[in-house]
């Protein structure tokens, strides 16, 4: 391959770097009012009144709007596919307000200072309500979070809002009870994990104008502009056809920017007033207004023979969807369906719970996205119960995981909201992945731990993982190649650049199949006017959804290419080739620049497109071992990550430097997840780790060794072999890392974050109050 | 109030509120490369050169820039370019929101620092967050960077 | 400097800056924000035995006067490099980060282990010692810390989440001559010095393993600590047993 598995350099850094005006708000037009929004102090109140005529009397204020001003139209915001698997639950206002942060009133001035005041004069008088703050305690509580009658679900999810329910899920494979009663050894085991925000760079940014066709243009940070159109569009009873959403450059999502955020309430102004609006988050905004992982509680039982084969696998998961239930279910279903088909070779399964909605910031999409919380439980329980068999916890994966050519019942039955798709693992290197992963971290020589001396004990600890690539039968990606004279290409992919490289890797694969240099391939990527649809970026699907449309639209385009250069050269069609530069035949031949010069100005005149899509019919599971060094102080319980192997089964890398800084980044995210990122809220609700000063993401001082490599794997199904790379990276740490601390120290941590506190208390056989339980 | 700055080399005048900082002063101002990332000077991403050392315009009153020379990443294009290409062979742009930032620290970390070593690097630009990177390929990139006389 | 003074107890809710990175975060509107950057008091330099800090000196240069990385081990330098990174601590001042007392502080731990005073324009000389004790510190400006310069052990540590964290605890801890200072700070109050464990190791004979164990215990029991978001009370008594135990060993044995 010439163009794919190669580490070129990305086709917008450079630019970026330089500071070209590329993101949301670097586009916003000059002399745009300026939203803000007056969110509610108290986690649950009913608006009894609000009246805004002073704000609206300050001398530069635009526009107010209250709940007042919207039509109840329910919806969610969480940025799916139509019919959502998530329920229809929110209004752009209500009356009612369910968290700290939630939408009162949104003020539109000729200044931030002037639509601050205003927030200042708007007067509410609330009824404040008793919330529920414990996610332990909000199923069937007598306080109702949603009794709204419009709210609805799409589809049978589960939905029971009485009871505080947003989606509740069940299934059986084989007969639990019957199988742990016969195993020799049960382990069962409680394991938590928090509410870990995105954090990521660009906080969420969002314009408006009406342009001079009268259409309403939007930029938008967002991951999903063609699902923010239609959902604008219902939201706003506004037509879809007169709605345009851009994404610019996007500063990092992770899931963050897969939900609706501030292009409902600033496109509302902009209808209102004509006038060009815009809004950028603050950072606490972005911490108590968009979305956090679901945290969850999840309950674990697994039992095995004393031989150390796995026999049964139970798992009760109570997941906290917060406020509003964007991604409730799926987040749930992911707990199980891409962590149980590890250990595809057990009996019996039984997975089951709920997820409840509190008065907390609502949950919703994010990287790992329910796999990493469900990993942790697993991964963790899995050396629990090695240690009671007396077994080595990597000889004990090897022999009872999913291994290539084999399948799990969990694919066909567990899919996002629906039943899943069947597949067998035509790629799955996992063995070879545990076993170089064990060679880079020394793992023989180091485990499980040792005493160091200086106050400081060593340990190791692994994880194995997988996630998927893509939503097969609903999640669509669409290109468009087309030929300009001169011999260039655009390519047009509704396929959503946030900053992991999708524009870049759209482009070798493109270039690969046209075997034209990917200098020739201008990528144009979002823009739901101009380029063709895509479901967006997240579920992984990019590489393997969006690649595979770019891979059919380029092999289109080079068809096309050949048979207007054998009609040229007068030659027969299967006897003419396109080498990236001429079309050829035999000794006759013509360069595509003339090729196509002449079809722009000479001959035969036109314009070759050539436009395909790409829907998945399965979603091929990356996978990966990760492997964690570290060493725990033992006087503080500060635990620190030596070094960090991985080793992952993602397919072909389209661009090996790109597929690694996705896994290095995910591997600190995760690390961040387990080590460093509590959330923490007050007695009453309020959000404390609401800023990047009280909420701590890791530095680029707390990381060390990091040894990222791919297996050699080539999956059919993918474009020139890829699957998906973007998630798998996160699930790992958080086992791997807790596994690490209990051979160090022989603290078991089951709770995240695992700080410092938590494993110096367990040395001291101390308890430790936990965030909300313990 | 009206405060008098150097940016880039030019000669500016700005009206400014006596609690306004830098950071709004310069977006105002049509310098967009200058970015927000949080309000608590906790991310580093609003980094630009006040006499060429990095400081967090976010958290410097525009009055005290009064007589300096502040520099964004359009004042050192050849050194931005140079490490963009040094992150385009790490594959660590990424998303790109702080790269402009991380360009000027370095950039000032090279005429700061002779020879620093990977934990002297790391403690000069520990304020300055990456959320994608990793700060594995970020770090190789700098590192090369830093190599180049 | 006169006219500064004028302003700031001119009646209103008015205050000095230092650098001005934390007036956003202060929780009440000022009147007037006094800048004394224009008065001449950004350097260090050695006068009479005693380094001279000026209070508009920054927190950077602090962190890289050369003299500083090497007066009882590097204390100072140490506590005033771990806070946040180098464009706040360009920007963030000495002056700043004393006067306020903050418990949070990192500086103040190292400073109080060491002979350390302030200026004050009106009310003159006060050892930083009593000026953290002082009840009402009233309204003035700060010119100047002083530190003697003289020989001796020092060690300080402070324990975050993560490197650009506040500090959970910090400690310091010196010797000089046999005369022993521990100073405990973020337990989350502001730092003070462990009155009795100092007096316990000033009377000890040997300063052995066992001693300084017991001193940290004594430095744990008689410091009133407290719980936050960064850490319990509970923990934060262990963690002062162990960062004061290290720090006697560090200089001690």
């Amino acid at each position: 391959m010439k163009y794919v598995n190669k580490g070129i350099p990305s086709v917008d850094g450079r630019g970026l770097m330089m500071g070209k005006p590329a993101y949301t708000d670097d586009l916003a037009e000059q002399g745009s009012l300026v939203v803000k929004v007056l969110r509610s102090p108290h986690p649950f109140a009913r608006i009894k009144s609000i009246v805004t005529d002073k704000a609206l009397n300050l001398e530069g204020v635009e526009c107010v709007l209250t709940h007042k001003d919207f039509e109840r139209i329910p919806i969610t915001r969480a940025g799916q596919g139509y019919p959502e698997p998530s329920p229809h639950d929110k209004f752009v206002l209500d009356d009612y307000v369910r968290h700290v942060g939630d939408e009162v009133a949104a003020v539109a001035a000729v200044d931030t200072e002037t639509a601050l005041a205003a927030l200042d004069l708007i007067e509410v008088d609330y009824e404040i309500l008793e919330p529920v703050l414990d996610f332990e305690k909000a199923f069937g509580n007598k306080i109702v979070i949603h009794p709204e009658p419009e709210i609805h679900e799409m589809f049978p999810i589960g939905f029971d809002p009485a009871n505080n329910v947003a989606a509740s899920y069940m299934m059986n494979v084989g007969e639990i009870e019957k199988t742990l009663q016969e195993c020799d050894v049960v382990v069962e085991s409680s394991f938590y994990t928090q509410a870990q925000a995105h954090a990521m760079m660009e906080p969420h940014a969002v314009n408006a104008r009406i342009d001079y066709m009268g259409r309403l243009v939007l930029y938008s940070s967002t991951q999903t502009p063609f699902h923010v159109r239609r959902i604008i569009s219902q939201a706003l009873k506004y037509p879809l056809s007169k709605i345009r959403v851009i994404k610019p450059r996007v500063g990092g999502g992770f899931g963050g920017k897969q939900c609706v955020h501030g292009e409902l309430l600033v496109s509302a102004i902009t209808l209102r007033t004509g006038r060009p609006a815009k809004m950028a988050y603050t950072r606490k905004e972005v911490f108590e207004s968009t979305f956090s992982r679901h945290p969850m509680r999840i309950n674990i039982r697994l039992g095995a023979s004393k031989e150390g084969i796995l026999k049964g696998i139970d798992v009760d998961v109570l997941s906290d969807t917060g406020a509003y239930g964007e991604h409730a279910l799926t987040v749930f279903m992911v707990t199980g369906s891409k962590v149980f088909p590890l250990y595809n070779k057990v009996e019996s399964i039984r997975f089951g719970g709920r997820v409840v909605y509190t008065n907390h910031t609502p949950s919703g999409a994010f990287r790992g996205y329910g796999a990493i919380q469900g990993n942790f439980a697993l991964e963790s329980a899995i050396d629990i119960l090695c240690e009671k068999l007396g077994a080595d916890p990597v000889e004990f994966r090897l022999r009872n995981m999913i291994r290539e050519g084999e399948t799990s019942p969990i694919f066909e039955i567990m899919g996002e909201g629906t039943e899943g798709t069947a597949m067998v693992m035509e790629t799955c290197k996992l063995d070879y992945c545990i076993k170089r992963g064990m060679e880079l971290i020394g793992w023989k020589d180091k485990y499980p731990g040792s005493k160091t001396g200086g106050g400081k004990a060593r340990g190791v600890g692994m994880a194995i993982a997988m996630q998927g690539s893509g939503i097969p039968y609903i999640d669509m990606g669409a290109a468009m190649i087309k030929l300009n004279d001169d011999g260039f290409f655009n390519l047009l992919v509704g396929a959503t650049e946030i900053g992991q490289g999708s524009d870049t890797i759209l482009v070798q694969i493109a270039a690969e199949s046209l075997g034209v240099e990917p200098e020739k391939i201008i990528v144009y990527s979002s823009d739901s006017d101009l380029t063709p649809f895509d479901a967006g970026a997240y579920a992984s699907s990019t590489t393997y959804v969006s690649g595979n449309a770019v891979k059919k639209a380029a092999d289109g385009m080079s068809r096309m290419i050949i048979e207007e250069g054998a009609r040229i050269l007068g030659t027969a069609i299967e006897d003419t080739v396109f080498d990236g530069v001429s079309i050829i035949s035999g000794d006759r031949s013509i360069t595509l620049r003339d090729l196509s010069n002449k079809l722009f100005y000479n001959e035969n005149q036109r314009q070759l497109v050539s436009a395909e899509s790409y829907v998945g019919t399965k979603s091929p599971p990356p996978f990966m071992a990760g492997f964690a060094e570290v060493e725990v102080d033992t006087g503080t319980g500060k635990v620190e990550v030596l070094d960090y192997a991985a080793v992952v089964d993602c397919g072909t890398t389209i661009n090996p430097n790109l597929a690694r800084g996705q896994v290095e980044g995910a591997l600190v995210q995760g690390i961040g997840m387990t080590l460093f990122e509590d959330v923490v809220y007050s007695k009453t609700g309020s959000l404390m780790s609401n800023s990047m000063m009280n909420y701590r993401i890791p530095t680029r001082r707390e990381i060390n060794g990091m040894h990222v490599e791919f297996a050699e794997s080539y999956e059919t199904s993918g474009p020139f072999g890829a699957k998906s790379v973007g998630e798998i990276g996160i699930d790992t740490p958080p086992a791997a890392i807790t596994n690490a601390i209990y051979n160090a120290v022989g603290v078991r941590v089951r709770s995240l974050p695992a700080t410092p506190e938590k494993v110096l208390m367990g040395m001291l056989g101390k308890a430790v109050k936990e965030n909300g339980h313990g | 109030m009206k405060v008098r700055f150097l940016v880039n080399g030019e000669k500016k005048t700005f009206e400014v509120k006596p609690d306004e900082y830098l950071l709004d002063t310069l977006r105002n101002n049509n310098y967009k490369s200058v970015r927000r990332g949080c309000e608590t000077s906790s991310c580093g991403i609003c980094t630009v050169l006040m006499d060429g050392m990095p400081v967090a315009s976010c958290s410097l009153l525009t009055a005290k820039a009064e007589g300096r020379h502040i520099t964004t990443v359009e004042g050192i294009q050849e050194d931005a370019e140079l490490l963009a290409g040094f992150f385009g062979r790490e594959g660590a742009d990424q998303c790109g929101y702080c790269n402009p930032s991380i360009a000027l620290a370095c950039y000032a970390m090279k005429r700061e620092l002779k020879d620093p070593t990977d934990e002297e690097i790391k403690a000069y630009l520990v304020g300055n967050l990456c959320r994608c990177s990793g700060y594995s390929g970020q770090h190789r990139a700098i590192r090369a960077y830093l190599e180049v006389k | 400097m006169e006219e500064a003074y004028g302003i700031l107890n001119d009646g209103g809710e008015n205050a000095v800056i230092g650098g001005g990175a934390w007036i956003r975060m202060l929780p009440r509107e000022l009147d007037a924000a006094v800048d004394i950057s224009g008065l001449g008091l950004g350097t260090i330099k050695k006068e009479d035995g005693r380094y001279e800090i000026g209070s508009m000196v920054t927190l950077r240069q602090v962190e890289m006067f050369k003299p500083f990385s090497e007066l009882f081990n590097g204390i100072i330098s140490k506590s005033a490099g771990a806070i946040m990174g180098v464009s706040i601590r360009n920007i963030a001042t000495a002056g700043g980060s004393v006067a306020g007392r903050f418990g949070f502080s990192d500086l103040i731990p190292a400073l109080l282990a060491l002979d350390t005073s302030l200026f004050f324009h009106a009310r003159g000389g006060i050892s930083l010692e009593d000026y953290m004790e002082s009840k009402d510190v009233g309204k003035d400006i700060l010119t100047k810390i002083t530190i003697k310069d003289h020989e001796g052990r020092g060690w300080f540590h402070t324990m975050k989440n993560t490197s650009l964290d506040f500090a959970v605890l910090n400690a310091a801890v010196s010797n000089s001559d046999g005369r022993c200072r521990i100073i405990v700070g973020a337990r989350p109050y502001k730092a003070v010095p462990a009155y009795d464990a100092m007096k316990f190791m000033d009377e000890c004979g040997g300063k052995t393993p066992a001693a300084i164990r017991e001193a940290a215990s004594i430095a744990a029991g008689e410091l009133k600590f407290g719980g936050n978001q960064r850490g319990s009370r509970e923990y934060r008594i262990e963690l002062c047993k162990t960062l004061v135990e290290r720090g006697l060993s560090e200089v001690f044995l």
